[in-house]
């Protein structure tokens, strides 16, 4: 026997062939006939490629529905003159980097109390998750309620303590904010549950370590569960950047980019040329936003590749 | 390049819908010989009674066809609805749409049935068939009332105030100094509903119109602009001013339309830059706010000029796809008569006058209905700018809504408006522009 055994099976499918090893080799990587991707092709490339090829087309128009012009780039020029553009990228970035700096700095101290040795733990581990399965639309119809100036529950409770609330949602220096804040305790949850995970998976003796030296709760926290939960603060960062980044519903929701333009987000100003009418313009909107996320998305993600590969 | 896509939009559509169409839209007659025409309409509480009362008293007359009323959004949510039905060929047998530079946007020539000297718009007025009509071709027939954009006031605050409806501008803001001392908030605005925030530009353009008389014309061949138009400028500086001075309510920033409108009944505000069209579905709850509540135009420099902003009535079209051509017609033929107006009537009072010759108001219509009426008769009325003219910036409420909360100062306000309304003329494909 010269020849070495393909070694043991590790996945489903043919079993390999044993004659001719060399040439079957790359036949062997797909492990089911290729006719069973097709449902999955077929689908993928009806609603996501052609209409993502189409968009590209759509943009360069004039678009009615009724019918379309080619005007080159026009649109393209248009939506960059759009007035709101710089603001509706600068509340974007803002956006991204408040609620994701703050879900890391409440879901780790979320964290750290969920897994410690708490009576009410897994009850309030349900609490801080709960806001994440109730549905978007209906936290920011809730907030707005609670937001309004005179009926608010919000400027009711401050009225309590002599403090006169302003009018949240409606008065420019806060609108955003308040939105912000709301997208935060609506995501906090996610978070909070990666950095269990991550707390929990640091191993027992790093803190037996801190033990022994004699270190308090504060070196525990601060030299053995704050860089050892890095990955999770990795994760918790980028899903909640990228959530930010694409923003939409909670601020259609509860400002509409208002008031007047304060709050817009791309998105946001996306949709509102869509709503307009503007097809051909909107198209061309989500052209640029696509390209943008792709510009930040895919180094990320190589970035992040190459730092799984080495351990 | 100018390529249609009506063929592919319907075969997506065929490929999408066959499961929903299966079930049957109605358009064949049934078997009793009676024919079903479907009606889209949206589905504001004003317009659900009137086509309701408009249906019934058609359906009484003829028991032959039967009516069945879809609702759909308001807003621009429902224009993409409607835009989207249409180039689908997937339309209602009948749809109520607004009329003017909204319609104007439906492409007409190619979706709807022409209804040029058909005896179908023999009832209605003359001056309405301008709204409904693109190239000479006419297409609807109104429905509904028209209404008044102006300042809806508070009489009884007037009264205890002993104050007397302003003539000019100095007069109104002199008026809401009173107010304001008597601790009544002068003017209401409600910008969570964006929409409200553009009465004092849009309203005043009765105004615009004394000043410059082209303007509409040249407006839409780009030759005036709202920045450079004094008296066009003039509804911007007005919202400005009425901030500037501390006289809206508080909260305006994220009060509603109703919360707005209550405001004005209960006597807590005064003013209410608003479409009258606001008030009647109010009466049934509130019976003083169709004897407490007046209106005026938005006043201007001069006295003597002084006059109201129209908006005309909403409209019922028939698109090209329907295949009860005949039974349509006849529908939109008994709306344009006096008796659909009186039917309407019955369930809504009437915001201001119809559109159809020999359809009178009530003598116990609403008082701002009367005072609209009184600006009519004395002829000082003008069609909002959008009936007049295709052209109307889409960010216009998100401007005014700025401008109002001393946000950005009107001249820039009214130079961004330009630019936004550079931007639609462009996207709607005008010649000029």
């Amino acid at each position: 026997m010269t020849r070495q055994d393909a070694g043991p099976r590790t996945g489903p499918g043919r079993a390999p062939d044993r004659r001719r090893d060399r040439t079957a080799r790359g036949r062997q990587r797909s492990a089911y006939p290729y006719v069973l991707y097709l449902p999955a092709a077929i689908v993928y490339v009806v609603i996501f490629a052609v209409p993502t090829v189409m968009a590209f087309y759509f943009a360069l128009t004039r678009w009615t529905l009724f019918d379309s012009e080619f005007v080159g780039l026009q649109n393209f020029r248009d939506f960059f003159a759009e007035q709101n553009l710089r603001i509706g990228f600068t509340n974007t970035l803002i956006y991204a980097v408040v609620t994701s700096g703050l879900k890391v700095v409440l879901g780790l101290l979320l964290g750290v109390l969920l897994t410690s040795r708490l009576r009410l733990r897994g009850f309030l581990r349900s609490v801080v998750f709960f806001p994440v399965l109730v549905s978007t639309v209906a936290v920011g119809f809730t907030f707005t309620a609670l937001l309004r100036p005179d009926t608010g529950l919000v400027n009711r409770a401050l009225a309590l303590v002599g403090v006169d609330g302003p009018d949240w949602l409606g008065d420019a220096t806060t609108a955003l904010l308040s939105v912000a804040i709301v997208d935060v305790w609506k995501g906090v949850g996610i978070a909070t549950v990666i950095y269990i995970a991550g707390i929990l998976s640091i191993p027992q003796e790093y803190y037996q370590a801190v033990a022994v030296d004699g270190g308090g709760a504060w070196h525990r926290f601060r030299h053995v569960t704050m860089p050892l939960s890095w990955p999770a603060t990795y994760s918790v960062i980028i899903l909640s950047f990228i959530g930010g980044l694409r923003s939409f519903d909670l601020i259609w929701t509860m400002t509409r980019g208002g008031p007047g333009f304060t709050s817009d987000t791309i998105a946001s100003i996306i949709y509102k040329q869509y709503q307009a009418g503007f097809f051909g313009l909107s198209t061309a909107g989500n052209v640029i936003l696509f390209v943008v996320v792709t510009a930040i998305v895919v180094p990320l993600n190589w970035f992040l590749g190459r730092r799984q590969a080495t351990p | 390049m100018k390529t249609s896509h009506r063929m592919l939009a319907a075969a997506l559509a065929v490929a999408t819908t066959t499961a929903l169409t299966s079930c049957g839209s109605g358009s064949e007659p049934a078997a009793d010989g009676t024919t079903m025409l479907s009606f889209l309409v949206d589905n504001s509480p004003a317009s659900l009674d009137t086509a309701k009362a408009l249906t019934d008293a058609f359906m009484q007359a003829n028991p032959d066809i039967t009516i069945e009323t879809e609702t759909r959004p308001g807003g621009s949510e429902g224009d993409n609805i409607v835009k989207t039905r249409l180039s689908t060929g997937d339309m209602s047998d009948v749809f109520w749409y607004n009329s003017g530079s909204l319609l104007q946007a439906l492409n007409p020539a190619q979706t709807l049935v022409d209804l040029t000297g058909d005896p179908v718009l023999a009832n209605v007025q003359e001056d309405f068939l301008t709204v409904v009509s693109q190239g000479g071709k006419a297409y609807g027939v109104p429905a509904g009332s028209a209404m008044g954009g102006g300042i809806l006031y508070n009489r009884k605050v007037y009264e205890q105030l002993g104050l007397q409806p302003p003539k000019t501008w100095a007069e109104f803001m002199a008026n809401n100094d009173k107010i304001k001392a008597a601790g009544i908030a002068p003017v209401i605005a409600t910008f969570r509903e964006t929409w409200t925030s553009q009465l004092f530009v849009l309203g005043d353009f009765y105004n615009v119109q004394a000043a410059a008389p082209t303007f509409a014309q040249d407006y839409t061949a780009n030759k005036a602009k709202f920045a450079t138009t004094p008296a066009a400028r003039a509804g911007f500086e007005h919202l400005a001013e009425v901030h500037a001075k501390g006289h809206l309510n508080e909260g305006f920033g994220s009060a509603t339309v109703d919360q707005g409108m209550k405001l004005l009944v209960e006597g807590k505000g005064a003013h209410y830059p608003m479409l009258s069209a606001q008030l009647p579905p109010m009466v049934s709850e509130t019976p003083q706010a169709a004897t407490d509540i007046g209106f005026f135009g938005i006043p201007g420099t001069d006295a003597a000029k002084r006059g109201a902003t129209i908006w005309e009535p909403g409209a019922l079209y028939i698109p090209k796809n329907t295949e009860n051509l005949e039974a349509a017609k006849k529908f939109l033929a008994f709306v344009a008569t006096p008796a659909a107006a009186d039917a309407i009537t019955k369930v809504v009072q009437p915001a201001g006058p119809y559109r159809i010759k020999g359809a009178t108001l009530p003598d116990d219509a609403i008082q701002a209905a009367k005072d609209l009426q009184a600006y009519i008769d004395d002829g000082a009325t003008a069609p909002a700018l959008e009936f007049l003219s295709p052209v109307k910036g889409p960010s216009l409420e998100q401007i005014t809504v700025a401008v109002g909360s001393g946000l950005t100062p009107p001249a820039e306000a009214a130079a961004q408006y330009d630019q936004d309304v550079e931007k639609q003329a462009r996207q709607l494909g005008l010649a000029g522009w």
